[in-house]
Formats: C-alpha cells, sequence, structure tokens
C-alpha cells in the first residue's frame, strides 16, 4: 500500500500574517518627522502703506534679547498679556516687530510665538537695525 | 426526474487572495511615504509653542541656516544673494510653496532679515519657521 500524502505545495495559510507583519514593520519604522513652526506670510514686494501711527505698536528686540514694546522694557513672556489687552483696546493695531541685527533668532521666535499666543494676525516684520 | 438539492455553499471567507491585498496595501503604504530627501546642515531649532504643522509635504521647501551664517538649500550651499534665484525657480515650479525655515536659535537675525528680503524678491511669501515644542511654563 503506497501513501502518497507528499503534497508539492507550500502552505499558504500564513503567507497573510507574514505580510501583514511587514506592513507593521514598515508603518512603525517609517518615522513621519512632521514639519512644525511658526506659519508667517510675508508682505509681497513693493507693497508699503502707509499705516496711522496710533494703529502701531512697537516691538524692538535689541543684540541682548532684551524687548521695548511702546518704548517700555517688558520680559517676553508677559508679552502675550500686554499684547491681548492692547488689541481688546483697539482691534485694528498692527505689531511691528523690529529687531537688531546681531539679535538671536530665538528672541525673535520667542517674540513671535507670544504674538501668535495672542492671536495676533497683524504682524509686521521690519528691516533689521543695522 | 430527481432534483438534488444543491446547497452546497460553504460557510468560509476565501483566505487565498489575503497576501495579495496586504501586499496591495504594503506597497501603497511604500509608495506614499515620503522619505526625507535631504540631511542639510547641523541647526538647533528654536523653541516656541504655538505651532502649527505644515500639511502637504510635497509643497515645501526647506532652507536650512546655520548658526555661522551658511545659508543651504537641497544640500547645496547657497551665497546670501543668490537666495531669490534659486527660490525663485522653486516658487515657478510650484506655485504652492511654502518655505520652512530651518534657522540655528543662535544664528543673527541680520542674516534673517536678508533672507525675509530675499524671499519677498522671489515672491515666496509663505513662510514658516521651523520650531521645537518648548516645554511647558
Amino acid at each position: 500500500m503506497k501513501k502518497r500524502i507528499r503534497a508539492g505545495e507550500i502552505p499558504t495559510a500564513s503567507m497573510a500574517d507574514i505580510a501583514f507583519l511587514l506592513l507593521i514593520f514598515f508603518l512603525v519604522t517609517t518615522t513621519i518627522d512632521t514639519d512644525k513652526g511658526l506659519g508667517l506670510v510675508l508682505p509681497p514686494k513693493g507693497e508699503e502703506k502707509e499705516i496711522p501711527k496710533r494703529n502701531i505698536s512697537n516691538l524692538l528686540i535689541n543684540a541682548r534679547g532684551d524687548v521695548l514694546l511702546d518704548k517700555q522694557p517688558i520680559q517676553i513672556r508677559d508679552i502675550r498679556q500686554v499684547v491681548m489687552e492692547k488689541m481688546a483696546a483697539n482691534d485694528k493695531l498692527i505689531f511691528s516687530v523690529k529687531t537688531h541685527a546681531k539679535a538671536k533668532y530665538q528672541a525673535y521666535i520667542s517674540v513671535l510665538d507670544q504674538l501668535k499666543m495672542a492671536n495676533a494676525t497683524r504682524i509686521s516684520i521690519a528691516e533689521t537695525e543695522k | 426526474m430527481k432534483f438534488s438539492s444543491k446547497t452546497k455553499a460553504s460557510g468560509e471567507i476565501p483566505t487565498a487572495s489575503m497576501p495579495d491585498i496586504i501586499f496591495m496595501l504594503l506597497i501603497f503604504f511604500m509608495v506614499t511615504t515620503v522619505l526625507r530627501e535631504y540631511e542639510g546642515l547641523n541647526v538647533f531649532l528654536p523653541q516656541a509653542r504655538k505651532i502649527e504643522r505644515l500639511d502637504s509635504k510635497r509643497h515645501v521647501s526647506h532652507i536650512f541656516v546655520s548658526k555661522d551664517g551658511m545659508i543651504s538649500i537641497d544640500d547645496k550651499i547657497v551665497a546670501i544673494d543668490n537666495v531669490k534665484h534659486v527660490m525663485y525657480d522653486k516658487r515657478v515650479a510650484d506655485p504652492q510653496l511654502t518655505v520652512s525655515l530651518k534657522a540655528d536659535r543662535e544664528a543673527s537675525m541680520g542674516l534673517i532679515g536678508d533672507m525675509h528680503n530675499q524671499l519677498r524678491e522671489a515672491d515666496a511669501l509663505k513662510v514658516n519657521y521651523s520650531s521645537k515644542v518648548a516645554p511647558p511654563l
């Protein structure tokens, strides 16, 4: 009596599992390093508008990273509060950020961050002071 | 004549094509994953809290600005005065371009100011200052 149960087939039942494993491996190892940051839209070239002085609030950053808001020295972490108060008083207010050329980028980003946290949308970036 | 009742409906879902389906999924994910194209310069990004996420990766171009004032676009060192030409070409190729400015936190604002002017001349106005999430207060 001959026993011919030697089937010439590769078992495919676990194929799905193997493919799933591969899928999960790739999903896990793919690092989706999303770019995050502060968004800002620059004004187009040659578009300069005259703005009444009372609608401008000046933020000056010096080389040491000290900030002056409308001629008053201010701590960076307090900017948000003051800006919100100023915006409540005048909703047409534009915040003009002016930095010294030797100021650190981090100081500028911190100030911009504070403005964004105060939901200020009218932000203007002035030329750097040489 | 006899009618044999043919109720041979097997109660099983065919699993033979399962691997194919999963392989297709796998290939779909592999194709759609955009890998990082450029290494850029070594920068320590500044920290901020009110951070937005850039939505589409395809319309983003990175500019690296290092601590000592080097500028790199697409792994090439570019002089500040040439940024406008490079970015203008990019802007023409992709009108939805967003510039992701990856500048070092120690970079000087003079250079960043020049960068603003260059980008304005190139009409690449959408800027994203790439930054890390700052620890909570």
